[in-house]
């Protein structure tokens, strides 16, 4: 019992402690210097205004959360399927993995108007923001893994004549399994970033809008507090994220048995 | 290139139902010959101990054998009675996702057998190789003899009538590895099967195999070829027998003649 409190406070005491002593400094260090609230808001400030807009902000965070979770189904569906067509030969590696490229390089702020003419403003666009930006480190990393088989595992599927299609789904697929579940959290911090971004651009403000529609209306009203106060629900959001898809991943990896070494 | 020093074995004419025979077989990797020009008859029944220092090619010998990788010059012909083959790596090579059952059931999961038939199967190798217990258990939670036991069970699960196997128990300890040489020894014994078992220690060779070949440490050549004249079975007391050391000894010193010299 002892010690695992110690390793609670181990844990915790070190964040925790950073945290009281850099935002005493910098809630002291606004108050004596005279910089403006609306350039940079004290802790306090944006504290209180968490509490003011509470209600508000929990609204749009859910509203950013259920497009970046459909934007990040989508990746994973598709970033998977996609991992396991280009793994089929190396032809199609060549021929289209540039193409799988292309969305890791591309500014999502340049297209995210783009994606608005495509698909409408509103949730579709998001989505497809959300998509685009987190698709493509599930591609990456499901590809390696169902390139890096155990060769000796391949030699024995070949010795007993396992149709490439069976090697496929007894072999290739499961021992990617570990590989893909590291793009998806890579992926699910990318996917809140790209619904915020394409709420920038796409929202229509139906039910409140979501967390990037409450920053850039809040900017508009020069709410530098409130901007602050967004900003953190969306960091917030962003690290619940990780923490699903991460109690997720292992809890798949147990069932399947596999160490997160292994990675 | 003549194949220098070979010793013919007493009691062993290719002619007696050859299991397998290997004629002018040769293979090279980017110009550099690891297998040269090789002759080899393997009878039916015949437990071949392949000898060698690492890179000398007994693992493409057996990758040549078991199909999994094609000569550039020379046959290499399989008996109508060598239908199935089976390998076991140095690695247990075990899928992690899958229980012990479930890795030693595989082979007979990819042959379409059904899982009414396969099961029992698996479970009843399982008993051979002594882990009956550990059948629900995944590989993560095995010990690397346990694992190297699941593999072996995995290779004769679908009663092959060629087992070859690359190094198995060489990462393995002392002890575990000489009580995995007389499992294998027994399960031989008690299922007619051709065995090639690579390796790369002497003692080993000498006693599980009838017949040891070592092979020249560049080039693949044969370099020494000679039967094991000890009674079976072969047990703790043999290792310490009088025969047994004196058949190391000459082949050690066998080995380092033909290794010394360029």
């Amino acid at each position: 019992m002892k010690s695992t409190v110690n390793t609670l406070l181990q844990a915790w005491l070190p964040p925790l402690i950073s945290l009281i002593v850099l935002t005493t400094a910098l809630e002291i260090l606004l108050r004596i210097s005279a910089v403006p609230p609306y350039l940079l808001p004290s802790p306090s400030a944006v504290m209180s205004a968490l509490h003011q807009y509470g209600t508000e902000l929990l609204g749009a965070t859910l509203q950013t959360a259920i497009a970046a979770t459909a934007g990040l189904l989508a990746s994973a569906a598709l970033g998977g399927l996609g991992a396991i067509l280009l793994s089929l030969h190396p032809w199609i590696r060549r021929a289209f993995y540039p193409y799988a490229i292309f969305f890791q390089t591309v500014p999502i702020v340049a297209i995210a108007p783009m994606l608005v003419i495509w698909f409408g403003y509103g949730l579709k666009a998001i989505i497809a923001s959300a998509f685009i930006v987190s698709v493509f480190p599930i591609i990456a990393n499901t590809l390696t893994g169902l390139l890096s088989t155990d060769p000796a595992l391949r030699d024995l599927f070949l010795i007993y004549r396992a149709t490439p299609l069976t090697t496929l789904f007894k072999l290739r697929i499961p021992s990617a399994l570990p590989h893909f579940l590291t793009g998806l959290r890579i992926a699910s911090g990318l996917a809140v970033i790209g619904a915020i971004v394409g709420e920038f651009v796409a929202d229509t403000f139906q039910n409140g809008g979501g967390i990037g529609t409450a920053v850039e209306i809040a900017i508009k009203e020069q709410k530098t507090d409130k901007v602050f106060a967004a900003v953190l629900m969306a960091s917030l959001l962003g690290l619940a994220f990780f923490a699903v898809v991460n109690g997720l991943s292992q809890v798949a990896m147990r069932r399947w048995r596999i160490a997160e070494t292994r990675e | 290139m003549s194949t220098a020093r070979r010793i013919r074995p007493s009691g062993s004419s290719p002619e007696a139902g050859a299991g397998l025979r290997l004629s002018g077989v040769h293979r090279e990797f980017s110009g550099r010959a690891v297998i040269e020009d090789l002759d080899l008859d393997i009878r039916r029944g015949e437990f071949l101990a392949l000898l060698g220092p690492s890179g000398c090619g007994k693992s493409t010998l057996l990758r040549l054998i078991a199909g999994l990788d094609r000569p550039d010059a020379g046959r290499l012909s399989l008996g109508d009675d060598i239908r199935r083959l089976a390998y076991v790596f140095q690695d247990a090579s075990l899928m992690p996702w899958r229980t012990v059952l479930g890795n030693v059931a595989l082979p007979l999961e990819l042959a379409g057998t059904p899982r009414a038939e396969r099961d029992p199967a698996a479970r009843r190798w399982l008993e051979n190789v002594g882990l009956a217990e550990a059948a629900e258990r995944y590989p993560n939670e095995l010990s690397g003899g346990m694992k190297m036991r699941v593999s072996l069970a995995r290779a004769l699960v679908n009663q092959p009538t060629l087992l070859l196997l690359d190094e198995p128990f060489a990462a393995l300890d002392e002890f575990t590895r000489q009580h995995l040489d007389e499992l294998l020894q027994s399960l031989w014994q008690v299922h007619a099967m051709t065995v090639i078992f690579v390796t790369h220690s002497l003692m080993e060779a000498v006693f599980l195999a009838d017949r040891v070949v070592m092979l020249a440490a560049r080039g693949g050549r044969l370099l020494a070829d000679r039967t094991v004249e000890l009674g079976r079975p072969r047990t703790r007391a043999t290792r310490t027998s009088v025969e047994f050391n004196r058949t190391v000894e000459l082949l050690s010193a066998m080995l380092h003649e033909g290794w010394d010299s360029p």
